[in-house]
């Protein structure tokens, strides 16, 4: 099924773009954010709005429409493969599956300051109405905090015997978080320790198919909440036989 | 008349025991200093650069001191000494130093010369701080300045040169304040780096080049815009009083200086933050610079409606720290934000309570409104929308220090767009409500005061557990922000060392007096 952007017409490929060009507002510039767009393969591009943000840069908001259309059948995206279960379930899981409860340990590794996403996953009072895996009875979770290294992540996980590791990684300019994250798996793998741990890591500029890519059980963008990322750790901790 | 029914017993009160919280912690932070206290002694003596290895110079003459035993005396009587005992200036000193062609230790003591050879050195040091000082007020009174809510952004390139031409755009779009972010990671730096950078991530490298940079860029486009545009760091981390120095040698016109946040956010050692935010706060104050403190990042790990009453009580704690370092009110920019769930009904109101509080609570105060941050997805089309409502409230409020909310938070560090966006929707929204604050009053009775008064109410309450177990106990206890943080733990304790009774630093005494500042002891 061939499908285009809607703007209020089927396929009618309508999109809204903005962007900022290195050239003072003019006529000229006006042209040149029109032929840029039409460049690109737009047809009917209409420059809706040109600003001055000083310094010879100006602002422009245009529509236009795109000739291109995808095969929506032709789309196949990696996900978690977990069955999502919700607080109790997840309890209930571990219970009757494990045994035992699961230690989980986290950090935001490297440089990384931000701890909000990580703090959503596991504080107490969790997110978004859903608690966090501090709160799960049958789980005990360890925040590290931030700008943790992962030297210490990786002594702190065998000191406390942990089942999982969560990773957050919030900063990503020049793509900062890739070699951090890249070092963890290196040094999990150094230490014998990566089949003995559900590696997992969230951010949102991470997917689940970058965390495949980089050596990671499962990634979670934004929008993830803590049972998501509870249910995949118990499961995969159950599907490999950890107890 | 106040636009809130407060109950003004209980500000009093609170005010009190916060008072009480902070003179308590002051008696330990006295008999106390820090490498990076005395590092920044080393700046304002004049002391800059870096060995051939790039190790700064302060670094080197500190550690010297250290391995020497002679921390505890402080870093001027060393200086001091060997400037006399080598006929030199500071910086040959230094550099003598680092040669390793002579220990600062062992030099033999040149008894009443070197006291007075620190004297005229420290009394140089403090009159060229009140220099840029009148520099500034003289731009000031030249230029004008914007009206408050003053509009603040952000740029953080992580290239000081990148930054210069965001900043400059940003100036002419109508910003007021111009913040150059620090690379992450350098609040856990024990050294301040040297000269101009241009990598960084997530922001760019505090160093004193980069200071003198930007001022240079903004004075220019203040003058071509007609306004004096001020500058921001962060005086933070394990450098906070050396990167308060550099910021009073260049002019600096604000700096982010929180009492705890080290502590709690980036797991300083308390003992080393406290001590070090005495001095930096003492710099600061003399320099004319603004703080800005961190309570709302509180409100970034906690919920934003139950832990509002932390915010309050922490404003009281820093007010209170910040009047025993010498800050005016009017150089204590209390922080809090606009942090409340957008999808809760009335979260407005809320917000309304708390922010007209903390206007009513501290009158003289430049408050630090931050914006949305928690609650921004990336669906930047209703971002722009709770900005704008971030806006209303700190216009209606007065507040006094604006960080503007960017559409794109959550997505990536501020495209020059997204800063021109934010800049235009404030001036609309601040503009078309210029003066509602002298047109409105809240209801007696109604939910804001309610409100305001319950977390009001709530904060005594911490306060006066705070006050009971002693504020390094309480945060052991996790009482702020839901962090837990040892009085032994933590990064650089390593640096912090008991004061002699021959301990001597120049500089508080002329900063506290306010020396060569006109109305301060000559």
């Amino acid at each position: 099924m061939e499908i285009r952007p809607y703007g209020d017409t089927l396929n009618d490929g309508a999109m809204q773009l903005s962007f900022t060009l290195p050239v003072a507002p003019s006529p000229e510039a006006k042209e040149a954010a029109k032929q840029l767009v039409q460049r690109m393969g737009f047809q009917a591009a209409s420059v809706v709005h040109m600003a001055d943000l000083g310094e010879s840069f100006s602002f422009f908001v245009v529509y236009a429409k795109t000739p291109v259309s995808i095969d929506y059948s032709s789309i196949s995206v990696p996900k978690v493969d977990a069955k999502h279960m919700g607080f109790y379930e997840v309890n209930d899981f571990i219970r009757s599956n494990v045994g035992r409860k699961v230690v989980v340990v986290g950090a935001c590794t490297g440089t990384d300051a931000h701890t909000v996403g990580l703090d959503a996953i596991m504080n107490m009072k969790g997110y978004a109405g859903e608690y966090g895996l501090e709160r799960y009875p049958e789980m005990v979770a360890y925040n590290l905090g931030s700008q943790v290294p992962n030297e210490t992540l990786i002594a702190t996980a065998i000191e406390l015997n942990a089942d999982a590791l969560l990773v957050s990684q919030v900063v990503t300019q020049k793509d900062v978080h890739i070699p951090n994250l890249t070092q963890l798996v290196e040094l999990l793998e150094a230490e014998g320790l990566r089949d003995r741990l559900v590696l997992v890591c969230g951010g949102p500029r991470i997917s689940h198919e970058l965390a495949i890519e980089l050596g990671y059980d499962a990634g979670f963008g934004s929008g993830t909440l803590p049972p998501h990322v509870a249910s995949f750790i118990v499961q995969e901790l159950v599907r490999r036989g950890i107890k | 008349m106040k636009k809130i029914n407060l109950d003004e017993s209980k500000v009093a009160q609170a005010r009190q025991v916060a008072g009480g919280i902070a003179a308590d912690i002051q008696t330990f932070i006295t008999e106390h200093t820090t490498v990076s206290v005395e590092r920044a002694v080393v700046r304002l003596l004049g002391i800059d650069g870096v060995d051939s290895e790039g190790v700064p110079l302060p670094n080197l003459i500190v550690e010297d001191i250290v391995r020497g035993g002679g921390l505890s005396r402080g870093a001027a009587y060393y200086i001091a000494n060997a400037c006399v005992a080598l006929q030199a200036a500071p910086q040959q000193v230094a550099e003598q130093v680092a040669q390793g062609r002579i220990s600062l230790t062992k030099l033999p003591d040149q008894g009443l010369a070197t006291l007075e050879a620190a004297e005229t050195l420290a009394d140089g040091a403090v009159a060229w701080v009140a220099a840029r000082r009148k520099e500034r007020d003289l731009l000031l009174t030249e230029l004008g300045e914007g009206p408050q809510p003053w509009l603040y952004v952000i740029v953080a390139t992580g290239n000081i040169y990148e930054d210069v031409t965001q900043a400059r755009a940003a100036a002419r779009a109508g910003a007021d304040i111009i913040a150059v972010i620090r690379t992450t990671g350098q609040s856990l730096l024990d050294y301040v780096p040297f000269g101009a950078t241009t990598e960084g991530f997530g922001g760019t490298y505090a160093t004193q080049e980069n200071f003198r940079i930007m001022r240079q860029a903004l004075d220019e486009v203040g003058t071509e815009a007609g306004r004096y545009i001020r500058l921001v760091n962060y005086s933070s981390g394990l450098c906070m009083p050396e990167i308060a120095a550099m910021g009073a040698m260049e002019r600096l016109d604000m700096m982010l200086n929180d009492a705890l946040y080290g502590i709690l956010f980036r797991d300083i050692n308390m003992q080393r933050t406290l001590i070090d935010q005495n001095f930096s706060r003492l710099i600061n104050g003399y320099a004319g610079i603004i703080i800005n403190t961190g309570e709302d990042n509180y409100l970034t790990t906690a919920d934003a409606i139950t832990a509002a009453h932390t915010v309050l009580a922490s404003q009281f704690i820093n007010e209170q720290l910040a009047h025993l370092s010498a800050l005016p009110d009017e150089q204590i920019g209390l922080g809090h934000a606009f942090e409340i769930n957008p999808d809760i009904e009335d979260g407005m109101l809320l917000e309304l309570a708390q922010a007209q509080m903390a206007r009513q609570i501290f009158p003289a105060a430049p408050l630090k409104y931050m914006p949305p941050t928690k609650h921004m997805t990336g669906n930047i089309f209703r971002g722009h929308v709770i900005n704008s409502m971030f806006n209303l409230t700190s216009v209606l409020t007065g507040q006094g220090i604006h960080l503007l909310g960017m559409l794109t938070e959550a997505i990536h560090t501020p495209f020059l767009q997204d800063r021109f966006l934010a800049l235009e929707n404030a001036r609309y929204v601040m503009n078309a409500a210029r003066h509602l604050s002298e047109e409105v009053t809240f209801i007696a009775g109604g939910r804001v005061e309610k409100r305001a008064n319950e977390v009001l109410t709530n904060a005594l309450e911490l306060l006066e557990h705070v006050a009971k177990i002693g504020l390094m106990e309480a945060i052991e206890q996790g009482l702020f922000a839901d962090v837990k943080r040892g009085r032994f733990g933590g990064k650089g304790l390593e640096g912090v060392a008991r004061k002699s009774a021959d301990y001597y630093n120049p500089f508080p005494q002329r900063f506290m007096s306010r020396k060569f500042l006109s109305g301060g002891d000559h």
